[in-house]
């Protein structure tokens, strides 16, 4: 399907509905701008945008933070705050200018013609309001239904969304319900007064794997059913291949392709794209090579660019390219707003092929173990009510055995309550375990001396998730690098510490200007660099990596990965890798465990786990994650990992897995499934395989 | 939640009994007693067997230790002991000027939540306009000017104006309603005022905080109407922290009314409390004090239980909790 939008096309043109033979688009954004007025000047957020959506569609928007992407959704529903920030242009529906419209005939539009359902669903709702109020609002306000009308619809809608034992529930308040069923609390809200459209502004960015899969594929059959039109707002290329018919890819406020999806997945046509697709870790295709990263950073959005956005970071950028592109036809159908769109159609214009062949990673040639963990065992006890109450156990790590061995790095993967975290503080000797050791270099860190354990802390670093909290915003990024060497008196003179937080920031890419910095002068992937730098002050031997990648953009989260490998490798480093993202794992790791509620799942080298997953909990993760390309996306069946991940303090018996598993039996209830080595290499607890 | 007040109410006894040690060891430290300021405050010269005959009738030759152990045996049984003062009950004293405190206390609350409520609200609502700008200079002027400064204008204005003057005595609530209100509305302004004040400026900061939580963007996209936006939205979330200011002003308006009381001619605790300790008459001090410990306690027992009322995430004595 050609789409038609574009400036030069005045909106409902009957020649292009005539030549097109679409219906008439529902939603049409024409030369939208999005300016804010801040104290560092105007930015302009969103610029000169156009897009379509027709009746029953479901488009993506897609793009990295600051692309624009959900300032656009927020025009539509008229949310943006209105004392600093102007919307212009046109954003027509269902016949009316949204932008012309006051608030209040925009309220009469906004959860009855148009819904939105937003990323965090921890925080979306309201924590003093139940959940049946919080339903009932819309019906009530739009639709004018009685208190127990409004209640039975809300019934009505919280077992279309798959949420259990309504009646009884619509009293709930939303702090009693997990992340999943409070995403379904939002799409129940979202129905309400049956909207022509709903807008899902990064729907699933907060929840886990298995119920990211839940909630698109409800999501999309809801939609689907009655009729209504999608726009899925996300980062994930993936969730763009699984469930759009068209994508609209944004860089820097403005579009820079769309088209249909496979098109755009398969040929893209535009620099920007290209290289996203290329950097992104791919959940179907081993690491053969390096990741393709984008290098440097996107513009400074308060700064106006003349030409292209992306020529500063275009290995393809020529002279013109400090003129503006606009969007124009493709070869293909698809719309690019490049120069080059046609020499990239002729497949002349290529990104350079990665350097250094082979194997990204491998296997360790040695196989001596660094870290050997040995009936780890770590619980925490809560209150479970009164002063007089039952003190309840939560096993975050049962009965672990794991070894990692000098060289590699280990993935382990799992989702919210699996432990992964836990392993990780455990190593740290942040926590002590309940039970079981760790050796390390075949000595039990518990049982080391004074001396000894303090040389295990010198050697064992971490990298944190979160770039915003990890550092302190008062020190400077050379403070921060040289803290450890002062802690363990590794320099002793303040020159010798300069001058290794010099090389080490030039190690993790950062230019010396950078020490002093404090973090909130930087971006997040510089952010995560200074982590980076600060874990090998010490120059550790094993490092910890906790959802190192996690909280970057696409295209630096390649930078990032690309940069952890190359140090690897530089500095015979091991790494312990804990992520929620199987493709970054898969790329990353020589060998990956999967955790599920504190117990080991399934443990093999990385290709025979992706592969050849034995486990129905791995195949069910692998199943639910869907991977950027449109084709193989079609061709898969989505098999859904039914129910909520059961809450640690009352684990199932038996088997951890087995309340959602699709090969659960009596026996598996018996006792706890251990780990058995089914294949040389490849252990897999569960009794089926 | 009965388990958790039985709980709370416990916890009452250790931090009572801490104040009565603290009070009672703190006070012997300072220079002087009653029956130096009785006998000799004034210049008089007085033989030192005359002290010493007061002394002992008072109990205040007896060992520190024994004179602890028996007003804490008396507190035991309710019974505060008597003023070294005056001589009349300690529980008298009190009890006679409780009511006009605790009723200028409650009057100024309730002033003060009715006019920070609305106006916190609103100055959130219209940040950066000309009602928030009145509004930061209104509550500024509330928090430097003095309140019995305040008290005094309103008084000279009284005066001036109605030739109005405070009466000598208290007019009972009971006996004249009227009278007392027309007494006792203008010490509760001008206290009330100073608590709106602290009040308000909270409540802004509060509701601005809430206006940029994510539910209240969802309430938005909901369509709602702001009247339910911000009354039911956001206000049940942005008075949260305010109620546990206005639990502790209010408990500290007992002892805190000293000079207000003494403008407004209001034979109150605060006025009670300052003619104790300058006559270093210790069981009433000690005495006072544990009263304003108690109505401390269980300001703030209130707060956490009306917490519990407006915040379904908060439930005492559950794992949820």
């Amino acid at each position: 399907m050609l789409n038609f939008s574009g400036r030069e096309l005045k909106p409902h043109s009957p020649h292009v509905l005539e030549t097109e033979g679409v219906a008439k688009p529902l939603l049409s954004v024409r030369n939208l701008e999005v300016e804010f007025r801040t104290s560092r000047g105007l930015v302009r957020a969103v610029r000169d945008v156009n897009f379509d959506v027709a009746p029953g569609e479901i488009i993506a928007l897609v793009g990295e933070s600051g692309s624009g992407k959900s300032v656009s959704a927020l025009s539509v529903m008229g949310l943006l705050p209105k004392a600093n920030s102007e919307a212009r242009g046109s954003i027509t529906f269902d016949g009316r200018n949204l932008l012309s419209l006051n608030e209040h005939e925009m309220r009469t539009i906004r959860g009855r013609q148009i819904s939105m359902i937003f990323q965090e669903p921890m925080t979306s709702l309201n924590p003093v309001l139940t959940i049946g109020l919080q339903i009932i609002e819309p019906l009530q306000t739009h639709l004018g239904l009685t208190t127990a009308q409004a209640e039975a619809r809300a019934i009505e809608l919280m077992s279309l969304v798959g949420i259990p034992d309504p009646e009884s529930r619509l009293n709930s308040y939303p702090h009693q319900f997990s992340g999943g069923m409070r995403q379904r609390v939002m799409i129940a809200i979202g129905l309400a007064c049956n909207p022509k459209l709903i807008i899902a502004d990064e729907p699933t960015t907060a929840l886990d794997v298995t119920i990211q899969a839940q909630i698109l594929e409800l999501m999309r059959d809801l939609t689907r059913k009655l009729g209504i039109s999608l726009i899925i707002i996300t980062h994930n290329l993936g969730i763009v291949a699984r469930y759009a018919d068209r994508v609209f890819v944004m860089y820097a406020g403005r579009l820079v392709e769309e088209g249909n999806i496979t098109r755009i997945f398969e040929t893209p046509r535009h620099p920007y794209t290209m290289g996203l697709l290329l950097s992104v870790p791919r959940l179907d295709q081993g690491a053969r090579s390096r990741l393709n990263a984008i290098e440097g950073l996107p513009p400074d959005p308060s700064k106006e660019i003349a030409g292209c956005p992306f020529a500063d970071r275009c290995p393809f950028r020529i002279e013109i390219c400090s003129q503006p592109p606009q969007l124009e036809f493709t070869d293909v159908g698809t719309r690019s707003a490049c120069f080059r769109s046609d020499e990239i159609a002729e497949g002349k214009l290529k990104w350079r092929s990665p350097q250094g062949g082979g194997e990204v990673v491998s296997l360790p040639k040695a196989k001596t173990a660094l870290v050997e963990l040995q009936q780890l065992s770590k619980s925490y006890w809560v209150k479970k009510g009164g002063i007089f109450g039952r003190i309840g156990e939560v096993r975050a790590v049962a009965d672990l055995d794991l070894q990692i061995q000098a060289g590699e790095t280990l993935g382990l993967v799992g989702e919210s309550g699996c432990g992964k975290t836990t392993v990780g503080r455990l190593l740290l000797a942040i926590d002590k375990p309940t039970r079981g050791s760790i050796r390390f270099d075949g000595q039990d860190i518990y049982q080391l001396n004074k001396a000894d354990f303090a040389r295990y802390r010198h050697d064992v670093q971490v990298i944190f998730q979160d770039p915003y909290s990890s550092l302190n915003p008062r020190m400077t990024v050379a403070q921060m690098v040289e803290e450890p060497m002062i802690a363990h008196r590794t320099e002793r003179s303040r020159e010798a510490r300069q001058d290794r937080v010099r090389s080490l920031l030039d190690q993790v890419g950062l230019r010396p200007e950078i020490a002093e910095r404090y973090p909130h002068q930087l971006s997040g992937g510089q952010r995560q660099r200074v982590g980076i730098a600060r874990a090998l002050a010490l120059n550790p031997r094993f490092i910890v990596c906790d959802e190192a990648v996690s909280a970057l953009d696409v295209s630096i989260q390649g930078q990032v990965i690309n940069l952890l490998i190359d140090l690897q490798k530089q500095f015979d480093l091991t790494y312990l890798f804990i992520a929620h993202d199987l493709a970054v794992v898969r790329h990353i790791s020589t060998r990956v465990a999967v955790m599920y509620l504190g117990r080991l799942m399934e443990l093999a080298s990385r290709d025979e786990l992706y592969e050849n997953p034995l486990h129905p909990y791995t195949r069910l993760l692998l199943d639910a994650a869907p991977v950027p390309d449109p084709e193989l996306e079609r061709q898969r069946p989505v098999r859904v990992a039914p129910g909520e991940i059961p809450s640690p303090l009352n684990p199932p018996q038996g088997c951890v897995f087995s309340t959602r598993c699709p090969l659960a039996s009596a026996e598996c209830k018996a006792q706890v499934p251990q780990p058995r080595e089914v294949r040389p290499g490849h252990y897999v607890a569960c009794i089926k395989v | 939640m009965l388990n958790y007040i039985a709980y709370r109410l416990l916890l009452t006894i250790p931090t009572l009994l801490g104040a009565a040690v603290i009070t009672f060891f703190l006070l012997r430290v300072i220079p002087g007693d009653v029956v130096a300021v009785k006998l000799t405050g004034d210049g008089a010269i007085v033989s030192q067997a005359v002290i010493d005959a007061e002394r002992a009738r008072l109990g205040l030759d007896k060992a520190l230790i024994y004179q602890f152990s028996d007003w804490m045996l008396g507190l035991l049984q309710f019974d505060m002991g008597r003023s070294m003062w005056t001589g009349r009950p300690v529980i008298v004293e009190i009890s006679q000027r409780f009511w006009t405190t605790f009723q200028v206390a409650l009057m100024s609350t309730a002033i003060g939540v009715l006019i920070a409520v609305p106006l916190g609200t609103l100055s959130a609502l219209k940040r950066g306009g000309a009602i928030d700008y009145a509004t930061r200079i209104f509550t500024m002027a509330g928090l430097s000017v003095p309140g019995f400064w305040v008290g005094m204008l309103i008084l000279i204005w009284l005066l001036q104006t109605y030739g109005w003057q405070p009466p000598i005595t208290t007019i009972p609530f009971i006996s004249d309603p009227a009278g007392n209100l027309s007494q006792l509305i203008w010490p509760a302004l001008a206290v009330g005022y100073r608590f709106s004040a602290v009040l308000a400026r909270i409540i802004r900061s509060t509701v601005l905080e809430v206006l940029g939580e994510d539910y209240i963007r969802t309430a938005r996209a909901k369509g709602l109407v702001p009247r339910i936006i911000i009354g039911r939205h956001a206000l049940r979330n942005a008075l949260l922290p305010a109620i546990t200011v206005i639990g502790l002003e209010f408990a500290f308006l007992f002892g805190g009314l000293v000079v207000t009381e003494q403008v407004f001619n209001l034979n109150g605790l605060g006025k009670l409390f300052v003619q104790a300790v300058a006559n270093r008459d210790f069981i009433m001090i000690q005495g006072m004090v544990m009263l304003f410990a108690v109505i401390y306690i269980f300001a703030n027992l209130v707060v956490d239980l009306l917490y519990a009322v407006f915040d379904p995430r908060i439930r005492y004595g559950t794992a949820e909790a």
